[in-house]
C-alpha cells in the first residue's frame, strides 16, 4: 500500500522540463536578465529547483502526510501535552471571512467585533482562573511564563525590593526554570517528597525574602493535585513572594477550582491544551496570562478595554512592561479558544475536566498491574507509570514499550518525564476518548508486555523509519540535502 | 580501554550522583569530581557535555555544567565550593570515557576547595548504593 516512489525527495523526483502548468508563449519582447540587473545582483547559475508535474507534488505531500500520527487519525495519549481532539467547528468559525480578512492596521472603529470578542475572552479567562487581569499577547505558554515573571519583576521594582530567586519543584516542566533564567532570576529547585508533592521542609529551607516567585504546576506533572498549595501560597506570601501557576494542566480542574482561589497570583493558559488551539506544528500558539488585580498595571500594552460600549486598545499604561508580541498576539488561536469556551459554557467546561479525570483514572486502574504507578492509584487528568520492574526482569524499557505501541497503531505516551520517576511513562488519555479506545490501548499494552523482549527491543517494525541512531542524530545531525 | 583508576569505596557521593575524591596538592585541598557509573547508566546514550573553564568559581550544590543524553539534559552539581583548577577536556569529545571509566579517565573537574562545608552532605559508597537501589 505504501507509495515509496512518491515519498522520495522532490529533488530526486525531478525531471528536466517537467512542469505543473504551461504558460502561453510570451507576447512581449524578452530581455536577458543581465540587461535588467547589475552583474553583482545576478546569481552564477539559476537556483536548483525541482521540476515536477502537479500529480507528483500532490502525491508526494499527501503520502508524506499519512506517515505521521495525528489526533485526527490515532489515539494520542502523550502525557503533559493534552492531545485532545479539537472540534472542527472551531476551525470553521475561526476561518470565517469576517475574521480572517481583518487587518490589524484597520481603524479601531472597523474592528469593533474582533475587539469585543477579545475583550470577552479576557473576561472569560479571568473568571475561569480567578485572576481578573488578563493579557492575550504572549505567543506560547513559555512566553506567558516569561511575560508574567517580567510583570513580577516590575512589581518588585516598584516596591523597591531586590529579589533574585525563583523556586521551581523538581517535577516542573523545563520551561519554568528556563523562563526564570530568561527573566534574569536564579532558579532554585525544591525537592518533591516521596508522595510526589512539594517537600514542605525543603521549601521552608529555601524560602526567604530573596524569593520573587514560586512556580508551581497544579495538578503537577505526576498528575496529582498538590493539596498543600494553599499552605504553600501562605508561606510564600508571608515572605512577600508571588505564586505562579503553570496552567499546563488546567484541563483537569476547569470549573472545579480556580488558581486565584487557591493562592496563585499569576498564571498562563495553554489554549492548545485546554481550549482547542492547534496542537504542535511549531505554532502559531498563544499563552494568555491572568494576574491578580494588584499586578494589572504592569501587564503588557495594549490590553483591550471597553469604554461606554466602545472597545479600544488601551496604550496609556504608565507602569506596563511594554509590548511582548507584535500586533495583538496570535488572534486566530484566541478565536478558537473563545469558540471552545462559548460552546461548552460553564457546566460544559466542568464536564470536560471531570471526564478527563475519569478517563485517566479508568485507564490507570486497567494498566497498573503491568505498569505500576509509584505515586498511588488515583490521579487527575494523567498518570505516570513506571516500567522499572519490566526493565529489571526482562530488559524491556519505557522506550521499548513506546516504540512497540506504534506498531499497534497508538501514539506513544510521553517517556522519561518527569525525571523523578524512573522509566517513566506519562499517560494522558484526555476527555475526548471513548471507553472503547481506552480499552483498546490497555489491551495493546497487555499484549505487548507478553511479547518476547527482542520483539520490543527492535520495534517499531511497521513504520517507514524504525530506529534512527539517536546519538548520531544528536551529535552529527544532517540538516540539509546536497546534490552530488 | 580506559580503566577505573579509583576504587569507588574510597570516594564520596552526592545524592545528585556526582563523586568526589579528595587529595592534597601543594598544601591545598583538591576535590576531583566525576559522575557515578549508576548515573551514566541511568542517563543512557550521552550526546553532549558542557564543563566549566579553568578558573571558574563554583558553589556547593550549584550547577557547574550539564550533560545531555537522548533522554534529557541533566545539570551537574558541584559537591564543594572552590575554584576549578583543571578540566578533563577529553570527556566532551569522547563521552564513551564516562561509560568505560566513570571512576577514572572519565573524571570531569578538579576543584581547589575553598569551603568544605558541602562535604558533610556526601554519602559513602555503601549509603550511595542504597540510595541508587531505592531510585531503581
Amino acid at each position: 500500500m505504501r507509495n515509496t516512489l512518491a515519498t522520495k525527495l522532490l529533488f530526486e523526483l525531478s525531471q528536466p522540463g517537467r512542469r505543473g502548468a504551461r504558460l502561453p508563449a510570451c507576447d512581449v519582447p524578452e530581455q536577458p536578465v543581465e540587461a535588467l540587473l547589475p552583474a553583482a545582483a545576478v546569481a552564477e547559475s539559476p537556483p536548483p529547483l525541482p521540476e515536477l508535474a502537479e500529480p507528483d507534488v500532490v502525491r508526494h505531500f499527501t503520502n508524506l502526510s499519512t506517515l505521521n500520527m495525528s489526533v485526527d487519525t490515532h489515539y494520542y495519549p502523550l502525557g503533559s501535552c493534552t492531545m485532545k481532539y479539537n472540534p472542527k467547528r472551531n476551525e470553521r468559525l475561526a476561518s470565517l471571512p469576517g475574521i480572517v480578512s481583518l487587518h490589524p492596521y484597520q481603524p479601531e472603529e472597523t474592528l469593533q467585533g474582533m475587539l469585543e470578542l477579545l475583550y470577552q475572552l479576557q473576561q472569560m479567562l479571568g473568571e475561569i482562573s480567578g485572576l481578573p487581569a488578563v493579557s492575550l499577547q504572549p505567543a506560547a505558554g513559555a512566553h506567558g511564563e516569561l511575560t508574567a515573571l517580567m510583570v513580577a519583576a516590575a512589581h518588585f521594582k516598584e516596591l523597591g525590593e531586590v529579589r533574585t530567586k525563583v523556586l521551581t519543584p523538581d517535577s516542573a516542566h523545563g520551561t519554568n526554570p528556563a523562563s526564570a533564567a530568561m527573566a534574569g532570576f536564579q532558579t532554585v529547585t525544591v525537592k518533591s517528597a516521596a508522595n510526589g508533592l512539594v517537600d514542605m521542609d525543603d521549601l521552608r529551607s529555601k524560602l526567604d525574602d530573596q524569593v520573587a516567585v514560586f512556580m508551581i504546576t497544579n495538578p503537577n506533572t505526576l498528575g496529582i493535585f498538590d493539596d498543600q498549595v494553599g499552605q504553600i501560597a501562605d508561606l510564600v506570601h508571608k515572605q512577600g513572594g508571588l505564586i505562579y501557576l503553570d496552567g499546563a494542566n488546567m484541563n483537569a480542574i476547569m470549573g472545579i477550582t480556580r488558581p486565584g482561589d487557591f493562592g496563585a497570583d499569576m498564571m498562563h493558559f495553554n489554549p492548545h491544551k485546554t481550549f482547542s488551539g492547534p496542537h504542535g506544528g511549531g505554532g502559531p500558539g498563544a499563552g494568555p496570562i491572568c494576574v491578580a488585580a494588584k499586578l494589572e498595571p504592569y501587564l503588557p500594552s495594549p490590553v483591550v478595554a471597553c469604554r461606554e460600549g466602545r472597545y479600544e486598545l488601551e496604550w496609556d499604561r504608565e507602569k506596563s512592561i511594554g509590548r511582548v508580541r507584535s500586533f495583538f498576539g496570535n488572534v486566530g488561536v484566541l478565536v478558537r479558544a473563545y469558540c471552545y469556551i462559548l460552546t461548552h459554557g460553564p457546566a460544559g467546561l466542568r464536564q470536560v475536566s471531570e471526564n478527563a479525570v475519569l478517563n485517566a483514572n479508568y485507564l490507570l486502574s486497567r494498566v497498573k498491574h503491568i505498569l505500576p504507578v509509584p505515586h498511588g492509584d488515583r490521579c487527575m487528568h494523567e498518570f505516570v507509570a513506571s516500567a522499572s520492574q519490566l526493565k529489571k526482569d526482562r530488559s524491556v524499557t519505557a522506550m521499548h514499550l513506546a516504540k512497540r505501541l506504534l506498531d499497534y497503531g497508538f501514539h506513544a505516551p510521553t517517556v522519561y518525564f518527569p525525571l523523578t520517576v524512573p522509566e517513566a511513562m506519562m499517560i494522558e488519555p484526555t476527555e475526548t476518548e471513548s471507553k472503547e479506545s481506552l480499552d483498546a490501548f490497555a489491551e495493546a499494552l497487555f499484549r505487548i508486555t507478553d511479547e518476547p523482549a527482542d520483539r520490543l527491543q527492535d520495534a517499531p517494525h511497521t513504520t517507514t523509519i524504525s530506529r534512527p541512531n539517536e546519538v548520531q542524530a544528536a551529535r552529527q545531525p544532517v540538516l540539509k540535502w546536497t546534490s552530488d | 580501554m580506559a580503566s577505573n583508576e579509583f576504587n569507588p569505596e574510597d570516594l564520596l557521593f552526592a545524592e545528585t550522583h556526582e563523586w568526589v575524591r579528595l587529595s592534597e596538592e601543594d598544601g591545598a585541598k583538591v576535590a576531583t569530581v566525576g559522575i557515578s557509573a549508576f548515573a551514566v547508566e541511568q542517563l543512557t546514550d550521552l550526546v553532549f557535555m558542557e564543563l566549566p573553564a579553568v578558573g571558574t568559581q563554583v558553589e556547593a550544590q550549584q550547577e557547574f555544567g550539564e550533560v545531555e543524553s537522548v533522554k534529557a539534559v541533566s545539570p551537574l552539581y558541584s559537591p564543594v565550593a572552590g575554584e576549578v583548577i583543571a578540566v578533563n577536556d577529553k570527556v566532551p569529545d569522547e563521552l564513551e570515557l564516562l561509560g568505560q571509566a566513570p571512576f577514572g579517565a572519565g573524571w570531569l573537574v578538579k576543584i581547589k576547595v575553598s569551603d568544605d562545608a558541602g562535604l558533610a552532605n556526601l554519602l559513602d559508597y555503601a549509603s550511595y548504593q542504597k540510595q541508587c537501589a531505592e531510585d531503581g
